[in-house]
């Protein structure tokens, strides 16, 4: 584990994550995961379905509070700081990093309003009408929009809702944007305008994404983890998920150290 | 970036601590305690009158309270004697009622929810039945006493435990069409598809697959709908009247019939101490009979028979 | 499969009796049906004929006489409508937010989850419990407990119309509260339901950009389901018009119109409970008339919910 932290010291890291275990009621869904996410990256999270990557990405900005039950070990520094600590700010911690959810999830309202709303409630002051059109064009939605600012969110197709999700969250300049599968419900060419967006994006954002395509992992990603989950007796679940290897994507591509990533990656299990 | 300089927010997002004293997390703690004495004050209420109910009704009772008939008003009584008949008369009432809604409502509901092809006459009758379901009690009183108090239309009999059961029963058939309709519509059109597409007619779908599959919700909904009919008062007083007699031979169907409900509204407002004491007792004996029939309803809609567990894998397919 | 296994089917073709019943059914469910709109059209009738007569009688000034005088035989709905309409809406007002602010409560995971179950199966038990009984409570507990705090507001507040008479024991305003006590659960009850529909993803949006939790709450739960709780509302309100028992039990039964709540005063539903059985034929026309008034005002009610509730709803 110490390799990894050594790894990483010529870049800037945004988050660290120290030694987390994260638990539904008595079940561990997730243990130990012990690595960092560098600034102004894209952080790819790859792994076979129900290993913990969303439980994970969701602990990264204590999305994992809308569940009861679920609690978290461990430390996950944000820029030093620690997010679990007591007197932090669960509202302040989204503010400043942001999520674009697996199901395109607009508000029932105009999409005009969609983007107003987050950016009022965090303190715009600006000009809103420029606000919306900046967030509607960086996430490549511009166009199919803005005849129909007026109309509601949910007039627009599946991948048009979903970039509206992510101008959404740009709108409130996050510095950091986590997306759980941001692309599984569109098809291939929205995929393609979602991937330009987020090259775009790099240059302001730190990007956490997680995904099963492993396609997109090598297109758009810099870093990536591969998480694994191995079967235990007497769990409910029967699997605890955990963190294998992280690394430069390229590396985990094209050299992975364990025989698992290589088996996965190039698609012999999972 | 060139965008981000020209977007202003404010300098305060910058720190993650919880701020005590931002204006937004005092709202947000104020609100939460508002919401917290609101739950109060609407359980207040319920926990002051259960406590009165228990406290004043259940502390008279006995056995011969039970067992007995009331005493006419007068103010030389130290004992209003019982509501032996009110009990069974409440029971009478309720039993025809049930009768007489039941069969029509559950035929209602499987009309809508099985046959009915969404047109113009099952929208109507969609739409009557929450009309019917908001005509005020007391009118189905009026209604009744209009079409068979006073025309004295079955055997001359004017006020009659028959009326009171008829008035009750319009207020029942809404809500047992709406439950058959909705715990039908439930049923998942897989079974249904599956039935017909073994040959079974649609008469053997219906009562053989779709509405044991939907029995429990009707069931329920049934109770609730008694449960309600058993507390009325309003239909029951110029229908139903009261008697301080036994109701206990078949013709007495004709005549007048005391039920609980009504004695307490008589009782309540005599300005006799021992007729009020009965009232009391009376609640505490109808409000016992409503929370079992409620809690009897709740148990059987947690309750799964075979059908349902059929229903719930095909539904999730 | 061999010819002679079809024929072990004896019912491959089917008999003409399993027609029948299979047609019969369907006739006679058709025909239940049908029993509401008979039901509702037959209360109709009778309300509207029997109230012909005052209808020839008073016109459309029987809505705003206020005198109902059966010795002079001279009848004015005025007084019961104002108690009718004042009574339920003033009940709304205030039950609104405490039912509303109560399923927020119980939908949101303030409190563990065994907790908010209970006080929810509690809410639910307010609503069994008959008018009758909360009538009965309402004379000996409520009004009594009340009165004190109604006179104060008269001393402090008498120059309002509303507050300018003395509390003598029943009247508009403990009929007011127990109004609110019967409809809390309906409104209570039905807005959780609404609220526990918003599809979870939309909560998570909510907080996803940084909204608190009542950020959430006032601008994307309550606007998602703003159409069922209007419904409940309604429905409630339609409750409160209709509602007879415990109301006229304690609202005074007055027959002489005034504007203050802190008067006796009547319902159309109290008066119809404390005069229809033993009212002559004139007084019954008129009581009717009243009557059919009643149900005009419901029925507007239920229609304009069912509307609402339409109008309403947002997709998502
Ligand atoms: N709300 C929850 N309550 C209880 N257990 C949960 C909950 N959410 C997830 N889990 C469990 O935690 C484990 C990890 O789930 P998670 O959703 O993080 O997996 P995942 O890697 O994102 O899978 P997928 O690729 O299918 O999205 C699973 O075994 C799942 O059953
Ligand atoms: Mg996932």
């Amino acid at each position: 584990m110490n390799n990894a932290l050594k790894k990483f010291n010529d870049q800037e890291i945004s988050l660290s994550l120290e030694n987390i275990t994260i638990s539904y009621g008595k079940y561990e869904a997730v243990k130990n995961v012990y690595f960092q996410i560098p600034k102004n990256k894209i952080t790819a999270l790859i792994g076979p379905s129900g290993c913990g990557k969303s439980t994970v990405l969701r602990a990264l900005n204590r999305m994992n509070d809308l569940i009861p039950e679920c609690n978290l070990k461990g430390r996950v520094l944000f820029e030093g700081t620690d997010l679990y600590h007591s007197d932090i700010d669960p509202v302040e911690v989204r503010r400043r990093i942001g999520m674009v959810f697996q199901q395109p999830n607009p508000f029932p309202k105009s999409i005009y309003e969609n983007i107003a709303f987050g950016a009022r409630i965090n303190g715009f002051t600006g000009k809103m009408d420029e606000l919306v059109e900046d967030s509607l064009r960086r996430a490549a939605v511009w166009d199919e929009c803005k005849d129909k600012l007026k109309s509601s969110g949910y007039s627009l197709s599946g991948g048009q809702q979903q970039r509206l999700c992510i101008a959404r969250t740009i709108a409130i300049r996050p510095e950091v944007i986590l997306m759980d599968e941001p692309c599984s419900a569109l098809d291939p060419i929205s995929t393609l305008k979602i991937e330009e967006t987020l090259h775009e994006l790099k240059k302001s954002f730190t990007i956490v994404i997680v995904t099963h395509n492993m396609q997109q992992a090598l297109r758009v990603s810099d870093y990536t983890a591969f998480f694994n989950a191995e079967r235990k007796e007497g769990v409910p679940g029967g699997k605890i998920g955990y963190l294998v290897e992280h690394n430069l994507t390229d590396k985990i591509f094209n050299a992975p150290k364990e025989k698992s990533t290589k088996d996965y990656v190039t698609g012999k299990f999972g | 970036m060139e965008n981000r300089a020209a977007l202003k927010y404010k300098p305060s997002r910058r720190n993650l601590k919880y701020n005590n004293l931002l204006k937004r997390n005092f709202f947000n703690r104020s609100l939460t305690i508002l919401s917290y004495i609101f739950s109060i004050i609407v359980l207040l209420p319920l926990f002051c009158i259960i406590f009165y109910v228990f406290v004043k009704g259940f502390g008279q009772l006995n056995f011969s309270l039970l067992t007995q008939l009331p005493e006419p008003p007068g103010d030389d009584l130290s004992n209003a004697g019982g509501i032996g008949n009110a009990i069974i008369g409440t029971f009478i009432v309720t039993s025809i009622a049930t009768i007489i809604s039941v069969p029509i409502g559950v035929g209602g509901g499987i009309y809508l929810a099985e046959y009915s092809t969404g047109g113009i006459y099952s929208r109507f009758i969609r739409f009557g039945t929450n009309v019917l379901s908001g005509v005020p009690s007391i009118i189905a009183g009026v209604f009744v006493y209009g079409i068979i108090v006073s025309t004295k239309i079955f055997f001359g009999a004017t006020f009659s435990a028959l009326a009171g059961g008829i008035a009750l029963s319009i207020l029942m058939l809404p809500t047992v069409i709406k439950t058959t309709d909705e715990g039908l519509k439930l049923v998942s059109d897989d079974l249904r598809r599956g039935a017909l597409s073994v040959g079974a007619s649609k008469f053997t779908t219906i009562t053989r697959i779709t509405l044991p599959t939907a029995i429990n919700p009707i069931a329920t909904g049934i109770l609730l709908a008694i449960a309600r009919a058993a507390g009325e008062t309003a239909p029951l007083i110029f229908t139903a009247l009261f008697s301080f007699y036994w109701s206990d031979n078949p013709e007495t169907i004709l005549e007048p019939i005391a039920t609980l409900s009504v004695l307490i509204y008589n009782f309540a407002l005599e300005p006799y101490e021992a007729q009020n004491q009965l009232a009391w007792s009376a609640s505490f004996i109808l409000v016992m009979i409503l929370l079992m029939l409620n809690i009897v309803a709740r148990v059987l809609s947690n309750t799964k028979n075979d059908f349902n567990s059929i229903n719930k894998d095909t539904n999730k397919k | 499969m061999s010819d002679g296994d079809l024929n072990k089917f004896i019912k491959r073709n089917r008999s003409s009796s399993e027609r029948l019943l299979d047609k019969s059914l369907q006739q006679l469910a058709s025909m239940m049906a049908a029993m509401v709109a008979i039901v509702l059209i037959s209360i109709f009738f009778v309300v509207f004929t029997g109230a012909l007569d005052s209808i020839g009688r008073y016109g459309l000034k029987f809505l705003v006489i206020s005198e109902w005088n059966p010795v002079i035989d001279e009848y004015g709905a005025f007084t019961a409508i104002y108690g009718t309409v004042v009574t339920s809406l003033a009940s709304i007002v205030i039950a609104l937010p405490l039912g509303v602010g109560t399923a927020i409560l119980l939908t949101e995971d303030i409190l563990p989850k065994t907790i908010r179950e209970i006080i929810g199966l509690l809410v639910e038990l307010l609503a069994a419990i008959p008018s009758v009984v909360l009538g009965l409570w309402a004379i000996f507990v409520m009004e009594p407990f009340l009165r004190p705090f109604l006179i104060l507001l008269n001393k402090n507040f008498g120059w309002v119309p509303f507050l300018s008479t003395e509390p003598i024991g029943p009247g508009m305003a403990p009929a007011i509260l127990i109004l609110t006590i019967m409809i809390l659960p309906i409104i209570t009850a039905i807005s959780r339901d609404s609220l526990n529909q918003v599809p979870h993803k939309l909560r998570e949006a909510a907080y996803g950009i940084g909204a608190t939790r009542w950020t959430s709450i006032f601008n994307i739960l309550l606007p998602a389901a703003i159409s069922g709780i209007t419904g409940g509302v309604l429905l409630a309100l339609g409750r409160a018009l209709g509602e007879t028992m415990a109301v006229t039990m304690i609202i005074g039964n007055s027959l002489n119109f005034n504007w203050s709540l802190l008067a006796p005063g009547n319902t159309i539903s109290a008066m119809l409970a404390n005069q229809f059985g033993e009212a002559d034929s004139s007084q019954v026309s008129s009581l009717m008339y009243a009557a059919f008034v009643l149900m005009l005002i419901t029925l507007f009610v239920n229609i304009l919910a069912q509307w609402l509730v339409k109008r309403l709803s947002l997709k998502y």
